[in-house]
């Protein structure tokens, strides 16, 4: 009777050990990653409340942002506007190259940290990250489709009903889920680890050489108070007086304001050595073109910002020490992060 | 011994069930019924006909229609004790283009006799806000901006001879959440004293709606398509909503 009982006890752990072995093989399907703030960040905007964060979800974004089939012409992708390598801005484009050669009217902006923001674009039309795809899903120079084409188009093409089913367990595909799943996929890219974070955080031994140490002092001194870190932006609106008149009216577009008339989003200057060009319409090439106007090209619009009003004094030494601390904020851990790349 | 067992097992079983009824009968306090929202497009006196009808506007200009859709929700029933009922997560799309759209049936209201009815014409600012939606909300459904995001709440497209756009068009896209250009209109209206609104589990009565295109161009001023005749949100679209908050719906009759 005893070695009965020790027998059952032993199948019994052995079924316990199996069915542990078989729930353990199934959790890659549904799990969960947990998206860090990093410890010089506040907190985030969005929350993955409704859209919980799982690694069937983050696939599932990452193959539809690299699928250009999406496109009207099947030659656009998200990722032909938003290259990693640039941070997710497009290298050399002043201004977007959508379907059918047809040029937009506005510099792709970089994609990271969107999780702490609330408005996207450089006017800030789209106000939730969710809906900020279908901007460029529908614009006849971006991707020049719809989100019913693209929707039948999943539905009908495999292996997608089968992966937003793994994803959200459903299995006929909506627009809400191919837009959650771009979010799964966009939210969590973090540019949080460039140089200047290893210092200031106190990482890995890191310091400053004293080119970086008196650009930042000069950064700190002249462009934080609109490039605040630690996103460095403080993702207001404004006029650096780019033009007297302003041919896109910027943010005026969404809020009807002429007081808005002319102004941008303040763009981050993370991983800003590698997302040229620059301005809302990618006027300037280089970062010391970028400077140069501070110094000597600021226009007074009847909107600029009123620090800019003198425009921003700096010698040539002083230039060459901002730049040299801007490229600190270039983020290799991101940028080569194969999480992010097309597969 | 044991036949006495189990009589006193079925009698314990019968108690029991009695009980359970009860309780059933305590909770059939919260008894619910449904009713149907009829929208009946019209154009003032004569019904609503796409595309190849001509009507006449308050500034006598001719036009034609041809698309007009709008939502409605936030639903909510008072009863004449006051207490109010809202309708939970009410999204109604209509779509003159869809005979399915204008009949919509709303479930699971308590019983009771209510005396007026109140709704949004549009779609709430916090729901403008939230990310993306399904069912009527859905953004394939082209009620949506996504170059300034939210809701058009009301669309109206057509023609008129009057129209110095290129093509004669006229394009009215009313929506936005932010003043001073926030377009979102509550309406409201009573029922008639002796005919309220009575939801009961047996019956579906029906709020017939007359719902007015004209009504966008006449009210608090007369719009001119001549000096008006595209607007997507902004100030223009704050005229064309002040002026069918009052005047797009009017409630027809109940058929109880």
């Amino acid at each position: 009777v005893k070695k009965l009982k020790v027998y059952l006890l032993l199948s019994l752990s052995a079924a316990i050990l199996y069915a542990c072995s078989k729930r353990q093989a199934a959790v890659p399907e549904t799990e969960e990653i947990k998206f860090v703030t990093p410890a010089n960040f506040p907190g985030a905007v969005y929350k993955f409340e409704d859209n919980p964060l799982t690694q069937k979800g983050f696939e599932l974004g990452r193959k539809l942002f690299y699928d250009p089939r999406l496109s009207a012409d099947k030659s656009v992708s998200c990722g032909s506007c938003h290259q990693q390598f640039a941070g997710f801005a497009q290298l050399d484009h002043a201004v977007s190259h959508g379907v059918n050669n047809c040029l937009g009217k506005r510099n792709a902006p970089v994609i990271f940290n969107l999780a702490w923001q609330k408005e996207f674009f450089w006017d800030g039309g789209a106000k939730n990250l969710e809906i900020v795809p279908i901007n460029a899903i529908t614009d006849a120079c971006e991707m020049g489709t719809n989100l019913t084409v693209i929707v039948d188009f999943l539905n009908a093409t495999a292996p997608y009903p089968e992966l937003f089913k793994n994803a959200f367990g459903t299995a006929t595909i909506n627009s809400q889920q191919l837009l959650r799943a771009l979010t799964l996929f966009v939210a969590p890219m973090v540019s949080a680890n460039s140089k200047y974070d290893l210092v200031m955080r106190n990482q890995k031994g890191q310091t400053f050489t004293s080119d970086e140490s008196a650009g930042y002092q000069l950064f700190k001194e002249k462009c934080a108070n609109c490039h605040t870190e630690p996103l460095f932006t403080d993702l207001s609106y404004k006029n650096n007086g780019l033009d007297l008149l302003s041919k896109d009216e910027g943010r005026k577009i969404i809020t009807g304001l002429r007081t808005d008339q002319g102004k941008f989003k303040v763009p981050t200057l993370r991983n800003i050595a590698l997302s040229a060009p620059y301005m809302h319409d990618g006027r300037f090439n280089t970062l010391l073109k970028v400077l140069d106007h501070y110094t000597s090209g600021v226009q007074q619009h009847e909107n600029l910002d009123p620090k800019l009003a003198g425009g921003i004094q700096l010698t040539s030494a002083q230039k060459q020490q901002l730049i040299t601390f801007l490229n600190t904020l270039t983020d290799d851990e991101f940028i080569k992060n194969t999480a992010f790349s097309e597969q | 011994m044991a036949l006495k067992n189990t009589f006193m097992l079925i009698f314990a079983a019968i108690a029991i069930s009695f009980t359970s009824c009860k309780k059933e009968k305590i909770t059939e306090i919260d008894e619910k019924g449904n009713f149907v929202i009829e929208f009946d497009n019209v154009v003032n006196d004569v019904s609503l006909v796409l595309d190849s009808k001509d009507y006449v506007n308050a500034s006598g200009e001719t036009f034609k229609v041809s698309a007009f859709k709008y939502y409605v929700s936030n639903i909510s029933l008072t009863k004449s004790d006051g207490s109010v009922y809202k309708v939970p997560e009410c999204y109604i799309l209509v779509d003159a283009a869809k005979a399915s759209t204008l009949l919509n049936e709303l479930k699971d209201v308590p019983v009771g006799d209510y005396t007026s009815i109140s709704f949004i014409i549009g779609v709430d600012k916090e729901r403008n806000l939230a990310g993306a939606q399904t069912g009527a909300l859905d953004p394939a459904q082209g009620m949506f901006w996504t170059w300034n995001s939210g809701y058009i709440f009301v669309k109206m497209e057509g023609t008129s001879p009057q129209s110095t756009a290129a093509d004669k068009s006229l394009t009215f896209h009313i929506g936005g959440i932010v003043d001073p250009n926030n377009t979102i209109r509550t309406f409201s209206t009573d029922f008639t004293t002796g005919n309220p609104l009575r939801i009961r589990t047996d019956k579906k009565p029906q709020l017939h709606f007359k719902v007015n295109v004209a009504s966008l161009f006449t009210g608090k001023e007369n719009i001119s398509f001549a000096n008006l005749n595209l607007t997507m949100g902004g100030a223009n679209s704050v005229r064309i909503a002040d002026n069918y908050v009052n005047g797009l719906f009017k409630l027809d009759h109940i058929h109880n």
